[in-house]
């Protein structure tokens, strides 16, 4: 048995052995990223676990966004309103609940949006952010009709959105009224109906909706013109020409039905119904004293 | 023979799976050094290769990696003496060629230079039953050739089909789809002794590395360092190795011959050591310097410091002339190429259609030796160095790495050998029937 030279410079077995694994890829990887990515995750695991620490962290991250937030350069220090009278604007800004100066970080632009036009009187408006002032552009709801409904008194607009209540009918005596169940609904085509409504204008008391169906002209003297569910401002205007021609409804008339689409059908009056007898009598020769 | 086909056939399976997996190392184990390659292999060249081109053409298929050399421990005369400092050797040397690959290997390709290998010329001839050559008719031819008692001990290396006759038409390379009635062939086998490819084996193992082919040192320095011609022609190769001096001789691409004498560099170095009294290491050291075999009047004033290591620096200033170093070396060399003479006279080297002699390894490195070698070898001597090979550092192109080189060529494109082709095995059938009427026979 032989000793081995000392000065033999071969590597020990186990040395051998090591450098094999090590340059086998699969080891190689491992000892290179595997292990050391896991470490650093243990650790990161192992550091993030605490809940002291996670509460730590997460007040640092809230306290730099406010010191960012809270910088002049984003603050908004106060609210114009444009387009919008002066009721409007009050309702806007009591509706809005905006305390100034407020960041534009924290300012959420569309949900402001969405709550200035929830404000019934407004239609649309736009919101802007103009060098710390925030601009809000409304278009104010128009009301055109008065609505009663169910003792109710309430403003529409053309499209028979709600703009606000009004306490007496004699408050707004310019608009026309409506009333029924639905009215609001077809406020578009009673506007149609009353721009049709030619000579009756002085004497319209309103329009009346009636079994959510139909339209009903309810004029001064108690009368009124039945129009149909349909073709209701033709039927109207039909009307208007007979009244042009023939003076309708300047006679003692109480009811001018349109609903039959083929003839108007006329409903008189007690008085006028047992006149129209008399005179027929007479026509016929026969006594008009009985 | 079933045995050692099997074996055999295992390497090759072996080794295939490492070209596939495009790594394998080349191991030359010799008594001077011990030499490591790791060669990467280019799968789809490889594949192209096989598809048909030259032998040529494989050899861009692979490129070497990592090489690395160390003084060899524990080998003599060729074969592992000392088995634990040899493993330690390939140990360095494995572990040296993996850090330049930057990869490790785990099949490995083994070469030795002793180990007395011996030569067999065997033939066989079969009958064709459907007149044409089919490719089991030459598993069957193979399988008929009359394998000579080697005596026990003793390990097919090489068997390789020389030459196919069909008929009367002989020197057929690829008899396949011919006609004819009778199909012979001559085989090569080469065979060495178990014990040292058994020793070697376990070296190998204990490197934790396995072993996917063998070959005999002299077959593939003659692969590296023969050209073509001289493989066709007719040629032999000579490598003077450190312990054993490797003959082999070539015809038609094929070897037909193989053997090594058991003498070598390292018997002239002991020859200076012993003769001019200085230590082994400073002996390898003039032998390299200043050797030489032919001497010349210039030598007799060329004087050498010996400056023998003997711990007596200020006395010893002995000096030889180069003629009496080259008075020492001759005889050894002679020696060794008359060893080499007679290898080849057995051979019938006479005979080849073509003679000449390449003198490679690590000895054919003395200078004049083409000289001496052509006197006592006949004319056509010439020095080879072997081929290039893609990769190979400048260090390792020398004439000593012609074996390390010729390996790596032999892993990228071995010639066919017997095990290549599927053997009719005849006992397969049979046999468990056997054994069974055995059985019967046994019990009742």
């Amino acid at each position: 048995m032989s000793s081995i030279d000392p000065r033999d410079p071969a590597p020990s077995r186990i040395k051998y052995r090591m450098e094999r694994l090590w340059l086998t890829p699969v080891y190689r990887s491992l000892i290179r990223t595997g292990i050391p990515a896991a470490l650093v995750l243990l650790v990161l695991g192992g550091y993030l676990k605490d809940p002291d620490t996670q509460a730590r962290m997460a007040r640092s991250v809230t306290q730099a966004r406010a010191m960012i937030e809270d910088r002049p350069e984003f603050s908004v220090k106060l609210m114009r309103i444009q387009g919008a009278t002066d009721p409007v604007a009050t309702m806007v800004r009591e509706s809005l609940t905006l305390v100034f100066p407020v960041s534009s970080l924290r300012l959420d632009l569309a949900a402001v949006k969405e709550k200035v036009e929830q404000v019934e009187a407004v239609k649309t408006a736009d919101v802007f952010l103009r060098g710390g002032i925030l601009d809000v552009e409304i278009s104010e709801r128009l009301p055109v009709l008065v609505w009663r409904d169910q003792g109710a008194l309430e403003l529409l607009d053309g499209e028979g959105a709600r703009v606000g209540g009004v306490a007496h009918r004699d408050a707004r005596v310019d608009l026309p009224l409506i009333v029924g169940k639905g009215a609001d609904q077809h406020a578009s085509e009673a506007l149609e109906i009353i721009a049709a409504i030619g000579p009756f204008a002085p004497r319209l008391r309103g329009l009346q909706r009636i079994g959510e169906r139909r339209w009903d002209v309810v004029l001064d003297r108690h009368q009124r013109i039945l129009l149909p569910t349909e073709n209701s401002v033709r039927a109207l205007e039909r009307v208007v020409a007979l009244q042009r021609a023939r003076d309708v409804l300047s006679r003692d008339v109480l009811v001018v039905d349109m609903r039959d689409g083929r003839r108007p059908i006329i409903r008189l009056s007690q008085t006028a119904m047992t006149e129209l007898r008399r005179l027929r009598k007479i026509a016929d020769g026969e006594d008009a004293s009985l | 023979m079933t045995h050692l086909y099997e074996t055999q056939k295992a390497m090759r399976a072996r080794r295939r799976s490492a070209l596939q997996k495009g790594l394998v190392a080349i191991l030359d184990v010799g008594t001077s050094k011990i030499a490591c390659m790791i060669l990467q292999f280019d799968s789809s060249v490889q594949s192209e290769a096989q598809d048909g081109l030259t032998a040529m053409a494989s050899h861009g298929a692979f490129r070497v990696i990592g090489v690395a050399t160390t003084r060899s421990r524990g080998v003599k005369y060729g074969e592992v003496s000392t088995m634990e400092e040899t493993e330690r050797a390939i140990r360095t040397a494995v572990q040296a060629a993996q850090k330049m690959a930057n990869t490790r290997v785990d099949y490995v390709i083994a070469c030795l230079g002793g180990a007395e290998p011996r030569s067999y010329g065997v033939a066989g001839s079969v009958h064709l039953e459907n007149g044409s050559v089919m490719d089991c008719d030459i598993g069957r031819v193979l399988a008929s050739c009359d394998v000579p008692d080697y005596g026990p001990g003793r390990e097919a290396v090489h068997a390789m089909p020389v030459n196919f006759a069909l008929d009367h038409r002989s020197g057929l390379t690829d008899p396949r789809g011919q006609i004819g009635n009778r199909l012979s062939v001559d085989m090569h086998l080469l065979t060495i002794n178990t014990a040292a490819i058994e020793n070697l084996l376990k070296c190998i193992k204990r490197c934790d590395l396995e072993l996917a082919g063998f070959a005999s040192s002299a077959y593939v320095s003659g692969i590296s360092s023969l050209v073509e011609d001289e493989q066709e022609l007719g040629g032999a190769c000579i490598d003077l190795g450190g312990g054993a001096t490797g003959v082999s001789v070539f015809l038609k691409k094929h070897m037909i011959y193989g053997d090594s004498v058991r003498m070598g560099g390292d018997l002239v170095t002991s020859d200076i050591s012993l003769g001019l009294q200085v230590s082994l290491s400073v002996a390898e050291r003039i032998k390299s310097f200043h050797g030489g075999v032919m001497a010349t009047g210039m030598d007799d004033r060329d004087m050498i410091e010996l400056g023998g290591d003997t711990g007596d620096y200020d006395r010893d200033r002995r000096q030889i002339s180069r003629s009496e170093l080259i008075g020492v070396m001759r005889p050894r060399v002679e020696e060794i190429l008359e060893g080499a003479r007679e290898c080849l006279d057995a051979a019938g080297f006479d005979h080849l259609p073509g003679q000449r002699i390449v003198l490679t390894g690590g000895g054919s490195q003395i200078p004049g030796i083409e000289g001496l070698a052509s006197r006592i070898l006949g004319q056509q001597v010439r020095l080879g160095k072997p081929l290039r090979i893609q990769g190979l550092p400048q260090a390792a192109t020398g004439p000593a790495f012609s074996s390390c080189v010729g390996l790596a060529l032999y892993a990228a494109h071995p010639q066919d050998e017997c095990w290549d082709f599927d053997l009719p095995v005849a006992g397969i059938g049979s046999q468990p029937l056997k054994r069974a009427m055995r059985w019967f026979k046994d019990n009742w």
